[in-house]
């Protein structure tokens, strides 16, 4: 499953783990994504200005990397580290094969390879330490940008027991090949958010018990919340005035 | 009249091979007469999205056994309206008129929410102003009351109590008169922007809205009184939908129903925002795990609800001409709104400046306006305790000043799922009781 996950997960084994010793500034330079090295997801063109018509602004050319905060290395402070010793220890091999947590905005977020996240979210609920008794349910994203891993899912958790403590995991996998395993059966409330993830997204949910559309109709093509699916805006007049739909209108981005 | 078909009306007319009737009111007593000549023991009941005592457009897919339910179905989508998606295509402060649509009878929440998260994103979570704060748990109250009126009062409705209902939203009326002399908007206000709120409270509002509260506690003590003890609420309440402990936490149920089965779960004291943690209020519990124990946390948590609005006023007053949106200009929405002649609208001294004193502040306004503000890439997870449950956003940004994603994680979604466990193996009749104490909202469970 290697060869279709994504460059956040699932990059090459040099930095798929995280002992201190296993600093930044110990890599080469050629490695690209190295731990606290920011993601690329995406690509902007431009800077401000309309995207359709000519460019006046002269910043047309200007080209960027979408940046997302990448891996952290521990400690992690706060109650992360008591998640990251609690959840290595409980899932083992899991935890250093499958794991990566990036520390932004005072929200941890475990990027779990899909093989492992079974595991992993056994022993978030089960493990005594861990305790996240609530799954707050999960959300599809598209990056398009990130080539093999374009499609996430988002879980949140919550633990009562630790007073509130949350914690997010992250899967992807690629448009190709889009099954993420259910985890329907260790948090049964997650069956709706999966439907939805799917209806949505059209990431294939294994093991699901009925995977099938929530929101739009069953035998509805497509999946509307990808980025390539349009938004099907229709133009307005107005006092003969013609507003184009938001989707054709010029755009700050 | 009933007709009777042999027909699949779901699937081009195939053949089912068992008769399917068709109800368009006021027919009951000949298709129970047309059922009983069949002698099946098993009916399929439809409940299609339009049936008044559906809570809204939801379907309902009932087998039952005589009376009893074996089996209940629940079926949404009918008012989705791709909110999300539209968000993605208008910049991060026109997100609040979005999502404030969602669970339109929570829109204080969802806007307070999703400029939580959004505030997260930009790193200026600590220099929102303590009146904007304040401003916002005042709102969030008050809607908290209005949405538990309807609840109960679109619940008591159901149970074919009229005046529950009048009560209810005449009581719900005062809130939104005091929602509509600070907004401008009865519904759908997005008032709350990311760095504070759209505008200061009018200086006469608190005030008209102190005089409106000895009627609001009048109201509430109507419901009270009118339900509690009313023996026949009581019959149709106690131990229906009942839903313990071990079910809630399998489920991840949230709000009223968790606590209801015992368990104090409030991110008001759990994971305090806004500035809750400096406001005395208690949580609300039942033991009893059933649709009467969520009525009486709703009508309780009412009054907690006016004890947090009395202490918000309080801070309020002692705040006065305090600033209600972040000092960041470069975030802080330029355009001022003042009420005029004509209603609310652009305040006129705003326009003077942009238009004849600043061609600065001009170009400021027009760009912060059409084009908005750069949020950092990255995302945030926030959740806030509405009066259904947990409400979370999860908002991405890719740098841009549209959201990349902003989904909302909405309570009545989430806890609609507990709609069979709640309705199956009990009456018929209880279904509609078990699904009203879950209080759905179906414009936040389809969004």
């Amino acid at each position: 499953m290697s060869d279709d996950a994504g460059p956040v997960h699932d990059a090459d084994p040099v930095h798929d783990h995280h002992s201190t010793d296993d600093l930044p500034a110990e890599r080469s330079a050629d490695v690209a994504r190295a731990e606290g090295d920011p993601v690329p997801v995406g690509h902007r063109k431009g800077m401000f200005g309309p995207s359709l018509g000519g460019d006046t602004s002269g910043y047309g050319g200007l080209e960027r990397d979408i940046l997302f905060p990448g891996a952290s290395a521990p400690p992690y402070g706060g109650y992360f580290d008591d998640i990251a010793d609690a959840l290595s220890a409980a899932t083992g091999t899991a935890y250093t094969e499958g794991v990566k947590v990036t520390i932004d905005r005072g929200e941890m977020t475990l990027h779990v390879d899909r093989d492992h996240l079974l595991t992993v979210v056994r022993a978030l609920r089960d493990d005594p330490a861990l305790r996240f008794e609530l799954c707050a349910g999960s959300n599809g994203v598209h990056y398009p940008g990130q080539t093999g891993a374009e499609l996430h899912c988002v879980y949140n958790f919550m633990s009562i027991t630790h007073g509130g403590r949350r914690v997010r995991v992250e899967v992807s996998c690629s448009e190709e090949d889009p099954h993420i395993p259910s985890i329907v059966e260790v948090y049964p409330g997650n069956d709706w958010h999966e439907r939805e993830a799917w209806d949505m997204f059209g990431i294939i949910f294994d093991g699901h018990p009925a995977l099938t559309r929530i929101l739009m109709p069953d035998d509805w093509p497509g999946h509307p919340q990808r980025k390539d699916y349009p938004l099907g805006g229709i133009p307005v007049e107005y006092k003969g005035a013609t507003i184009p739909a938001p989707d054709t209108r010029r755009s700050y981005n | 009249m009933s007709t009777q078909t042999h027909e699949d009306l779901y699937a081009d007319g195939e053949d089912l091979g068992a008769p399917v009737f068709t109800s368009s009111g006021g027919d009951w007593d000949q298709i129970a007469a047309d059922a009983a000549t069949l002698g099946e023991e098993r009916i399929v009941v439809n409940i299609r999205p339009q049936h008044p005592s559906t809570h809204g457009v939801l379907r309902l897919v009932l087998e039952l056994d005589g009376e009893t339910v074996r089996e209940a179905r629940t079926g949404i989508g009918y008012l989705h309206t791709g909110i999300e998606k539209n968000m993605e295509y208008r910049n991060w402060t026109q997100g609040t008129t979005f999502c404030t649509r969602m669970d339109y009878l929570t829109p204080i929440f969802n806007e307070t929410a999703y400029c939580l998260a959004i505030e997260k994103l930009l790193g200026i979570t600590d220099q929102i102003p303590q009146r904007a704060s304040d401003i916002r748990v005042l709102m969030m109250e008050l809607n908290r009351i209005g949405s538990h009126m309807i609840c109960m009062g679109t619940g008591g409705m159901e149970l074919g109590a009229t005046t529950v209902m009048t009560i209810g939203f005449r009581e719900r009326e005062r809130v939104l008169r005091f929602f509509e002399a600070v907004t401008g908007l009865r519904m759908n206000h997005a008032y709350v922007r990311p760095g504070g709120v759209a505008q200061d409270v009018p200086s006469d509002a608190l005030d008209r809205l102190e005089a409106e509260l000895p009627d609001l506690r009048l109201g509430i003590r109507d419901l009270e009184n009118l339900l509690l003890e009313n023996p026949v609420f009581k019959g149709r309440t106690v131990d229906v939908g009942q839903l313990d402990l071990t079910g809630c936490m399998a489920l991840g149920i949230t709000g009223p129903i968790l606590r209801s089965a015992g368990l104090p779960l409030d991110l008001r004291k759990l994971s305090p925002y806004c500035g809750y943690e400096n406001y005395d209020f208690n949580v609300v519990t039942r033991e009893s795990a059933d649709a009467y124990g969520r009525a009486c946390i709703r009508i309780e948590e009412m009054w907690e609800s006016l004890k947090i609005v009395e202490q918000a006023m309080e801070r309020l007053r002692a705040s006065e001409g305090e600033p209600v949106m972040v000092a960041d200009r470069k975030i802080a929405w330029p355009a001022q709104l003042s009420v005029g002649a004509d209603g609310q609208g652009n305040s006129l001294d705003h326009i003077r400046n942009i238009m004849g004193e600043s061609m600065e502040a001009l170009i400021h306004h027009f760009k912060l306006v059409t084009e908005g503000f750069r949020v950092p890439p990255g995302q945030a997870y926030v959740a806030i305790e509405s009066p259904k449950g947990e409400l979370g956003v999860h908002a991405v940004s890719d740098g841009g000043t549209r959201p990349f994603r902003a989904h909302f994680r909405d309570p009545s979604f989430h806890n609609l799922q507990a709609a069979s466990v709640l309705a199956e193996g009990g009456f018929v009749a209880d279904v509609i009781v078990a699904v009203a104490s879950i209080d759905p909202v179906m414009g936040g469970v389809d969004r």
